[in-house]
């Protein structure tokens, strides 16, 4: 599947197409299949997010988790700063990004 | 140490309300991203894995306690309460809102700060010595040279868009201690055979994909033509320098495709010319800046003994305390590299205290050291131990700098955009290992440095031991480097061979130092014997057949 992310304009935050929005949890990603392109230039143009881009993702039964590492550290945080994350309150959250 | 003249104040705060208009228009849309990303960056401001990260310039890594205290101010007020102490003697703040910049250029400017030139193909913050105008070897105080080098770049017209970034460091003593050598330009004042005060220049240096040591390519140039030397040095290179491939457009492709020989001569030749230009600042302005570096006023008769009864405090004293040129003093580290700890990470609270301390017992003054470490330069010897009390309590007073638990680690894949790999949790298993295993004070200086991607901000080719994280099909893998120096004796360390996954990389480190510590001979650091003994003891050992799992 193929799922969109980029930053939040104002908080820098990453953010994950929903399908009708911006979602800070990446499990909520929608599939945009081959309109990517067209929700990223018109989400960049409300000024809504910044550089906006489309990744490989999988479906999961725990929900959308992208294909590669780089991804799923972006979606999480700092595996090495799991307070910091967006699961402060679990420790293996980690395990999730390898 | 250096303060802003009204001209220096006046830069600084216009260009804080140029940035805060540039962000309003780009947040009510009259900017697009396209517009926007150089002047953010021309600021200091990236967007980084998870959010903006801002870059603050540290020139020549010096620092007063007031600076030091709006820095952990700023880690509290605008970002999750730390920052990031980084290899060009900088900080860094991981979780900038955009809203927020300009508010925190306008604090950094009100301690006399700023995020100039920390992004973008131009001359970056310069770096130098963290020992500068308290190390007992140094022929000079280097800094005046930096500052007067800060200056001449800040702005500098002619040098805001060239080929590729450009990195100067300036020493002053044969130790080096800022990789000098590693630089775009390196610089280090020199006495010649008549007693003068000049510069030499090493130019055409650098780390990344192609590293490469700087060939010196003039022994001596006169202090009141040093800006001139540089503005030809640079002007060759923006001349000449490729813009057509990133990867080939540092200074270091240049000297090396157009030969040192043929760069020094188009040096000269515009060096020749711009002296006809005089371009030169007056010595007077040199003057006037080594009047802002003066040595404080030490205290005399001072006694140079040291009470060393708790064990503790003897092992800091030994590992993390350097000769001062002042009788009674000392320089003093803290290690930003506590065990299991992110390397270069430093709470609010702890760089506040680092502050306090800066105030209370060296001449309200701190360093930021290219390994991400602290300094106090100026600390009698009779404080060290209130010093170390003070550091220990706060967990800032780790004994181990220069041996394998003082890394140097990029921020890699848990904050880096450009990362192949995480830096930090090799890291932090490394030193857990060697403090679980009680070897690191045993094999004594061990330089080791992990980059997470080619592009090497972790300083791994010159690591005694380097490790490089690759991506290897979506997974991390990592490369194992020997033999690399940043010193005096510099040197690029060389691939060991096959790559090792996270945890294989750390028991390949343990067998190399096991091989160290098996042959080593009296006095050899594990730098040395490697250059005795060479690479394949040191292969044997770590491919032995089950530790190789990559």
């Amino acid at each position: 599947m193929k799922i969109l992310t980029g930053n939040d304009l104002r908080s820098g935050a990453v953010v994950w197409w929903d399908g009708s929005g911006w979602s800070l949890h990446v499990e909520q990603a929608a599939d945009v299949g081959n309109d990517g392109d067209v929700i990223a230039a018109r989400e960049v143009a409300a000024r809504t997010v910044v550089s906006p881009y489309v990744i490989d993702g999988e479906a999961t039964s725990a929900g959308v988790r992208p294909a590669h590492i780089k991804e799923r550290i972006r979606a999480l945080g700092p595996t090495v700063r799991l307070d910091l994350s967006l699961k402060p309150a679990d420790p293996t959250a980690g395990d999730w990004v390898i | 140490m250096y303060r802003y003249d009204q001209y220096d104040q006046q830069m600084v705060d216009t260009r804080v309300a140029e940035f805060r208009d540039q962000t309003r228009r780009r947040l009510d849309g009259h900017l697009s991203e396209d517009q926007f990303r150089p002047l953010r960056l021309m600021n200091g401001l990236y967007l980084q894995l998870h959010a903006y990260m801002l870059r603050v310039a540290v020139p020549y890594g010096t620092l007063s306690s007031a600076q030091m205290r709006m820095l952990g101010d700023i880690a509290d007020k605008y970002d999750r309460g730390y920052g990031h102490f980084t290899t060009r003697q900088n900080i860094q703040y991981n979780w900038i809102k955009l809203e927020d910049a300009p508010d925190i250029l306008a604090d950094l400017a009100s301690v006399e700060m700023h995020a100039i030139q920390t992004s973008g193909n131009c001359i970056r913050n310069i770096s130098s010595d963290q020992y500068a105008g308290a190390a007992a070897d140094e022929l000079v105080d280097p800094r005046p040279y930096a500052e007067l080098l800060r200056q001449w770049s800040s702005f500098h017209p002619e040098f805001l868009a060239l080929p590729r970034k450009f990195k100067i460091a300036v020493i002053a003593s044969e130790t080096d201690r800022a990789a000098m050598l590693l630089h775009d330009i390196g610089i280090r004042i020199v006495r010649n055979d008549a007693g003068e005060i000049g510069a030499a220049f090493y130019v055409g240096g650098g780390m990344g994909r192609t590293p490469m040591i700087a060939p010196l390519i003039r022994d001596f140039v006169p202090l009141d033509q040093l800006i001139t030397y540089a503005e030809a040095c640079l002007r060759v290179y923006n001349r000449h320098g490729r813009r057509d491939n990133k990867y080939k457009a540092r200074i270091k492709i240049l000297v090396h495709e157009m030969g040192k020989a043929e760069y020094t001569r188009q040096v000269e030749a515009e060096f020749a010319h711009l002296l006809s230009q005089d371009i030169e600042p007056p010595l007077a302005e040199l003057a006037r800046i080594k009047a802002q570096f003066a040595d404080p006023a030490y205290e005399t008769g001072l006694a140079d003994e040291i009470d060393l009864a708790n064990p503790a405090f003897a092992r800091w004293v030994a590992s993390n305390t350097h000769a001062h040129k002042a009788p009674g003093y000392a320089i003093a580290v803290v290690s930003l590299k506590p065990v299991g700890g992110i390397p270069g990470d430093a709470s609010a609270d702890q760089i506040r205290l680092m502050a306090d301390l800066a105030r209370d017992y060296s001449f309200d003054e701190l360093r930021v050291t290219h390994a991400q470490n602290i300094v106090y330069p100026h600390v009698r010897k009779a404080d060290l131990f209130a010093l170390w009390q003070k550091l220990n309590a706060a967990g800032l007073a780790t004994a181990n700098l220069d041996q394998i638990g003082d890394i140097i680690a990029c921020p890699g894949l848990d904050y880096c955009s450009l990362a192949n790999a995480r830096s930090i949790p090799v890291a932090q298993k490394i030193s857990e290992r060697f403090a679980a295993n009680g070897k690191a004070e045993d094999i004594g200086e061990l330089k080791l440095k992990i980059s997470g991607c080619i592009n090497a901000c972790g300083h791994h080719h010159a690591g005694h031991i380097g490790i490089l994280g690759v991506d290897r099909k979506g997974t991390e893998n990592y490369q194992l480097l020997l033999g690399g120096s940043e010193g005096a004796d510099c040197s690029l360390g060389t691939i060991t061979g096959p790559g090792f996954g996270e945890d294989g990389i750390v028991d390949a480190v343990e067998k190399a130092t096991d091989v160290y510590l098996a042959r080593r001979e009296s006095g050899e650091r594990f730098l040395d014997t490697y250059r005795r003994i060479g690479m394949q003891p040191f292969k044997e050992a770590i491919y032995a057949k089950e530790s190789v799992d990559g």
